[in-house]
């Protein structure tokens, strides 16, 4: 069991942990638009969800918690 | 379930100014985690540079001071000879490195200063937005090599750490990476060594990483760190250059 | 008990800079003033105290940065080009509002120059140099016995307003021997340090020791704190010495070794007949004006003596403010006036 938490307002968009995620989970949200006017990553299929921490590991932005 | 992963408390929860995608974003946390797993945020004195990441004593949780472009090294020196027993490290671009700043790095690297850089090498001037650095690849697009850097008018990139590694007082110079998590995660490897190296007071320890500006590189965040995969990595290699087997 | 010694001024600067409970020298060879390096090299392990020789005066202006950053009474010195090297770090410390003592011994220029005395490095010392509205105070000693006790000071007033603190001197004083008496023991002021960088040791907000601020409302504020830090150094330290200028013919001003040979004019012209009285600024900045203004209508004109084309003479006449002649005698390239000289100039003013 694991999850990831994203702080949407902190989500620059840049799509760096799309592109890690061993299970090809984290996906942009399109229907979202943060304050600075990004669209955040985030997980739709959390019960894939390893723990695995790739993608806080390349997020520059402290955006991603992991739980385990 | 417990949280296996979240921002170091070295990092001030603020939001950082970076573009979209920029690796500063990534060493600063790696560079905190190290502080974080080694204790010493209390006694870290960091100093900052001049480039994008002028303003990081905003970031790190620990005293920072401000250096003029290029002269970090020497705060740096300032600082460690008044308090021997603080952690002090630098945190320096290209320009500030490799240019303006490559008499201040010898030279605290000859005495021998038991201080730690981070040098950050993305191959161009971030914050001035795109100029040719000392470490711009030959034929690489700048604002100020438009027509691809040309050795007979430009001339060529500099390779820092190897030539740190000639000098005595070096005792752990480790070139790393951070275009995939692999590379990322040997990264906070040598950060934190390097700050071991300080505390065991070998010597002058410092980590080039190699970075991606997707701003003035012209690319997507994803594509730059294929870029550095596929043209930075070749012309600077990965991997140790002095204390690989220092004990610490 | 108190010691008598006969000392090169070179070295009575970091012999009064050790008293002073500076423990931290950063410098670079450059002649006339070498010799201020050489006895730190030596006495420093003495006293458990740091001396590195830097790369470059820019580097070991930045050193002293990062030492006054992390608390410490600390000192630089170097001779007019190694000051161009260091204008920028000096405009750091004074936007970063460090503590800090710098020594010019002043040689001739420009560029290159030579190697003989001068005071030609006035505007950049007082008037800025480095970038930006920004102050240092500068003490220009005309004894050795007066450099030692300014060295002393230029440490506490440092400290006390968190501001550079610059001894301007001149090869003659540097190379020069003369009897200095040293204190038992100085008087050093204790300066509140919270704000240096020492590690929070998680017990305190990080320090942030910068001069940059982004934002213009900040900024202009910072600036403002600045300016009214230096408008109370101006209102408390000011120095001079103001010496026969009552009802003076002619009242000569003249700063640091100048100010000496004045002086056996002033005894030669008085065998003439001839007062002359002289006003000799110890605070190049904080100026002294109010001594100017005091005897602006006293002597027949004002007398400027300098070794430079011109260059105290332009803070004489603003502080004479228009109600008197000023003149200038100046010579350059290492030339010292005679006192016949200085009379001969005297005696051409008086006749007009």
């Amino acid at each position: 069991m694991a999850r990831v938490i994203f702080d949407e307002e902190r989500c620059k968009g840049c799509k760096l942990c799309l592109t890690v995620c061993p299970k090809g989970i984290v996906v942009i949200k399109e229907d979202v638009l943060n304050t600075k006017g990004f669209h955040p990553a985030g997980v739709n299929d959390m019960e894939k969800c390893i723990g695995c921490a790739f993608c806080a590991t390349i997020c520059p932005d402290c955006v991603i918690e992991v739980e385990k | 379930m417990k949280t296996v992963f979240k921002r170091p408390h070295a990092l001030n929860d603020i939001q950082m100014h970076y573009c979209p995608g920029c690796t500063h974003g990534i060493i600063h946390r790696l560079v905190a985690e190290a502080i974080d797993e080694l204790g010493i945020e209390g006694k870290t004195i960091g100093v900052a540079s001049v480039g994008c990441s002028y303003n990081n004593y905003d970031y790190f949780g620990c005293d920072m001071a401000q250096a003029a472009h290029g002269r970090a090294p020497a705060v740096a020196t300032g600082i460690k000879r008044v308090n021997p027993d603080n952690v002090v490290f630098t945190y320096q671009g290209d320009g500030d490195l490799a240019s303006i700043g490559t008499a201040e790095i010898v030279h605290a690297v000859a005495r021998g200063e038991k201080i730690t850089t981070i040098f950050i090498n993305n191959a161009i001037y971030g914050m001035t937005s795109g100029q040719m650095a000392p470490t711009t690849l030959l034929n690489q697009v700048t604002t100020t090599s438009p027509f691809g850097r040309k050795p007979e008018i430009h001339g060529y990139p500099i390779k820092m750490s190897e030539m740190l590694a000639t000098l005595d007082g070096a005792a752990f110079i480790e070139r790393v990476s951070t275009h995939d998590i692999k590379n990322i995660l040997n990264a906070k490897k040598a950060i934190k060594k390097a700050f071991q190296v300080q505390i065991a007071k070998k010597g002058f320890s410092i980590v080039e990483v190699l970075s991606t500006c997707p701003t003035n590189w012209g690319m997507n965040p994803v594509k730059a760190l294929s870029w550095v995969k596929e043209n930075m990595v070749p012309v600077y290699p990965l991997g140790n250059f002095k204390g690989k087997d220092l004990e610490v | 008990m108190e010691k008598k010694l006969l000392m090169k001024g070179n070295e009575v600067i970091a012999e009064a800079a050790l008293r002073a409970g500076c423990k931290y020298y950063f410098g670079y060879p450059i002649t006339p003033q070498t010799e201020v390096a050489h006895y730190f090299a030596k006495k420093m392990p003495e006293v458990d105290g740091t001396f590195v020789q830097a790369e470059s005066e820019i580097a070991a202006i930045n050193m002293v940065y990062g030492a006054a950053a992390a608390g410490a009474r600390v000192m630089t010195s170097s001779s007019s080009p190694g000051i161009s090297l260091k204008q920028e770090g000096i405009s750091y410390i004074a936007g970063a509002e460090l503590p800090a003592v710098l020594v010019n011994i002043v040689r001739c220029g420009p560029g290159l120059g030579g190697i003989l005395p001068a005071q030609c490095d006035y505007f950049q010392a007082v008037k800025g140099g480095g970038h930006g509205d920004y102050k240092m105070v500068v003490l220009a000693p005309s004894s050795i016995q007066e450099l030692y006790e300014l060295t002393v000071e230029a440490f506490n007033i440092a400290d006390k307003y968190r501001i550079m603190a610059m001894i301007m001197g001149d090869g003659v004083l540097g190379q020069m021997m003369e009897t200095v008496e040293f204190k038992e023991k100085e008087d050093i002021i204790s300066a509140d340090k919270t704000w240096a960088v020492t590690g929070t040791l998680m017990e305190r907000e990080h320090n942030v020791i910068t001069s940059i601020y982004i934002n213009p409302e900040v900024l202009e504020n910072h600036n403002l704190k600045l300016q009214r830090k230096y408008k109370a150094i101006e209102d408390q330290e000011k120095r001079v010495e103001v010496y026969n200028c009552e009802d003076a013919d002619i009242i000569i001003t003249a700063f640091g070794t100048v100010a000496r040979i004045v002086k056996n004019v002033i005894k030669m012209a008085q065998k003439e007949g001839i007062k002359v009285g002289l006003i000799r600024p110890i605070t190049l900045w904080p100026f002294p004006n109010e001594a100017f203004e005091k005897y602006a209508n006293v002597p027949k004109a004002f007398l400027s003596v300098e070794l430079n084309a011109g260059q105290m003479v332009e803070d004489v006449r603003l502080a004479v403010n228009g109600k008197n002649e000023v003149f200038f005698h100046g010579r350059m390239g290492g030339m010292i006036p005679t006192q016949q000289e200085i009379l001969d100039k005297v005696k051409e003013i008086l006749k007009k």
